[in-house]
């Protein structure tokens, strides 16, 4: 098992290296760095002199090799670099924002969860039916929602009409302010969990040891508790993981339209500033995230499920 | 039967859809840009403003359908990139295995590591904002599925006795792909296609709402959200009505792309019958 661990971590380097790759060098193409558009913003930095300091003390004026290998050794080194506009490390802009981030994603999983898991179930015992048909279009309505515009109707009603709950901000430890963006951010999980759990409790209930074991007159509710639930007890946690693997991801634009200080912003104000050090700070942060929720659900899985061969 | 009408409401949804973006400048009744007067601004839906009036008093009707244009001209070509990167990438990969197919499942899984919305404001940021970096941010950045799919058809079909006879009779490589693998596995990569078209539609609707894809003052469903945002208190019809333009087109990719996966997999045909 211990094996498998580390041979499961060992295989997210490749494609970390890669990621870093990419992005260093989506990013040195840029046409006009920071330093030009503060010029053209007519800020500081207008004389020349100020410009190659500014290039010096960021390392731009250094050919591409040597900064990709100054990156690559500073994230070695657990360093991303410094932000062009606040000149801190960009860590310490990053690390205030990871928290929020992380409780958004999971509150929205929560919320998938509570609603999806039960509908598809409920759905797949009277497969057909009219429940059935209505919790689909949900579903399928669900994953075709554009969550920015769900979740300004939901401040609409619910912050600016009813006036129940806050319509944007954050306040550590609220949890009136997390309701309205994490339903927003959490409709389409709970379409694809609604849809994956009636496929998954469809399957199991055509299984062949779930036909014996109604054969012999087991109860249908203990039938669906013992022999159903169980079995797709897997499948709905490999699909609830590798969904708030994906959400860090997904939240960018509910982030914005809440004001929520996440990572999702961050990257967006940083793109329009062109705080480009944040910036590869704020993708790599996310797809790290994807990636170790994923290895983490890998193992896991193994954990559970004997069938899969360790080794 | 509810699959048909699934599919059925899809089609109808896309069509209509498709007939608005093309016949917008016939059937709006005033232009998207130019027809902005302030007196009239913020006016609820009416006779004479269907879907009323925006913050700069253009009517949202006319901008809805002019959005159409946008968004289906970003989810049409980009997804076609998609698709052609994906197919090229995928069928190669599994048809010459080796260090070529190795390098393929490497890059997919990267692709598939980076969410393509972040991917894609990453590439917006360095192109800057307009139709021409949107379709390049999105058509090169949501192609990972397609490839898969490409991958493992190409696999299961290289041994079969059709395309070895073709290589014994001396067709060539790419003759082979070509006119062998490619008729075989474009069922399924069209059924990613449909839906990866609500997908890119989705994806420049929240770039454009992060004001880093279509720029005001052409119309964009997803600026015409963001411009509506401000005015959600004294105007909301001015944001519900490119929200459900939304909505109504990648719901209907999506559905279509449904029924026609569940019309070309003779698996879930057996079982649903």
């Amino acid at each position: 098992m211990m094996r498998f661990i580390l041979r499961r971590t060992l295989q997210m380097i490749p494609t970390m290296l890669a990621v870093v790759l990419i992005i260093f060098v989506i990013f040195s193409v840029v046409p006009g760095s920071f330093i030009t558009s503060l010029m053209s913003e007519g800020r500081n930095a207008t004389n020349a002199q100020v410009l190659t300091h500014l290039n010096e003390q960021f390392g731009l004026d250094q050919p591409l090799l040597v900064r990709l290998w100054n990156y690559l050794w500073g994230l070695a080194h657990f360093d991303l670099g410094i932000s062009y506009r606040t000149r801190e490390p960009v860590w310490n802009v990053i690390e205030p924002r990871l928290w929020p981030s992380i409780k958004l994603a999971l509150c929205a999983m929560g919320f998938a969860a509570v609603v999806g898991i039960p509908l598809g179930f409920l759905a797949a015992l009277k497969p057909g039916s009219v429940f059935d048909s209505g919790t689909m279009v949900v579903a399928v309505s669900g994953l075709s929602l554009p969550e920015f515009w769900f979740g300004l109707l939901l401040m609409y009603v619910f912050a600016l009409n009813l006036g129940w709950l806050p319509s944007f901000g954050y306040q550590p430890g609220s949890i009136r302010h997390i309701i309205l963006p994490a339903i927003a951010l959490g409709v389409s999980p709970m379409a694809l969990l609604a849809r994956t759990t009636r496929a998954g409790v469809l399957d199991v209930m055509n299984a062949d040891f779930v036909r014996t074991a109604r054969a012999k007159g087991l109860a249908e509710p203990r039938l669906v508790r013992s022999h159903v639930a169980r079995n797709v007890l897997v499948l709905i946690l490999t699909t609830m993981g590798l969904q708030i693997g994906a959400l860090m991801g997904q939240a960018i634009v509910v982030e914005k339209l809440f004001s929520w200080p996440g990572i999702g912003s961050l990257l967006v104000d940083s793109v329009s500033v062109r705080d480009i050090p944040v910036v590869q700070g704020a993708v790599l942060v996310i797809v790290l995230w994807f990636l170790v929720i994923n290895m983490l659900v890998d193992i896991t899985y193994a954990l559970i499920d004997p069938r899969i061969k360790v080794g | 039967m509810v699959l048909r009408f699934n599919f059925t409401l899809g089609l109808v949804l896309v069509v209509l859809v498709v007939l608005g973006a093309i016949l917008a400048g016939h059937v709006a009744p005033y232009d998207p840009i130019m027809d902005a007067d302030l007196m009239s601004s913020e006016m609820p839906p009416s006779w004479e403003h269907w879907m009323g009036t925006d913050g700069q008093g253009r009517d949202v009707f006319s901008r809805v359908l002019y959005g159409a244009r946008v968004s289906l001209t970003v989810g049409l070509i980009s997804q076609l990139i998609n698709s052609v990167i994906g197919t090229s990438l995928g069928v190669s990969a599994g048809y010459f295995g080796g260090w070529w197919d190795d390098f393929v499942n490497g890059l997919t899984n990267v692709m598939l590591a980076i969410p393509s919305l972040v991917f894609a404001l990453a590439i917006m940021a360095v192109l800057g904002p307009g139709l021409p970096s949107l379709l390049i941010a999105l058509g090169l950045t949501n192609w990972s599925w397609t490839c898969r799919i490409a991958r493992s058809s190409t696999l299961s079909l290289k041994n079969q006795g059709f395309v070895q006879a073709a290589k014994t009779a001396g067709f060539g490589d790419l003759n082979i792909m070509r006119t062998q693998i490619l008729p075989n596995i474009l069922g399924p990569v069209l059924v990613i296609a449909t839906l990866g078209i609500g997908g890119a539609v989705l994806s420049e609707a929240a770039l454009s709402f992060l004001g880093v894809g279509i720029r005001p003052p052409q119309p964009s469903w997803g600026n015409m959200l963001s411009d509506a945002r401000e005015l959600i208190r004294t105007a909301p019809w001015a944001a519900i009505f490119p929200g459900l333009a939304i909505f109504a087109t990648v719901l209907g990719f999506n559905l279509l792309g449904d029924g026609l996966r569940d019309m070309l997999d003779p698996h879930m045909r057996t079982r649903k019958a």
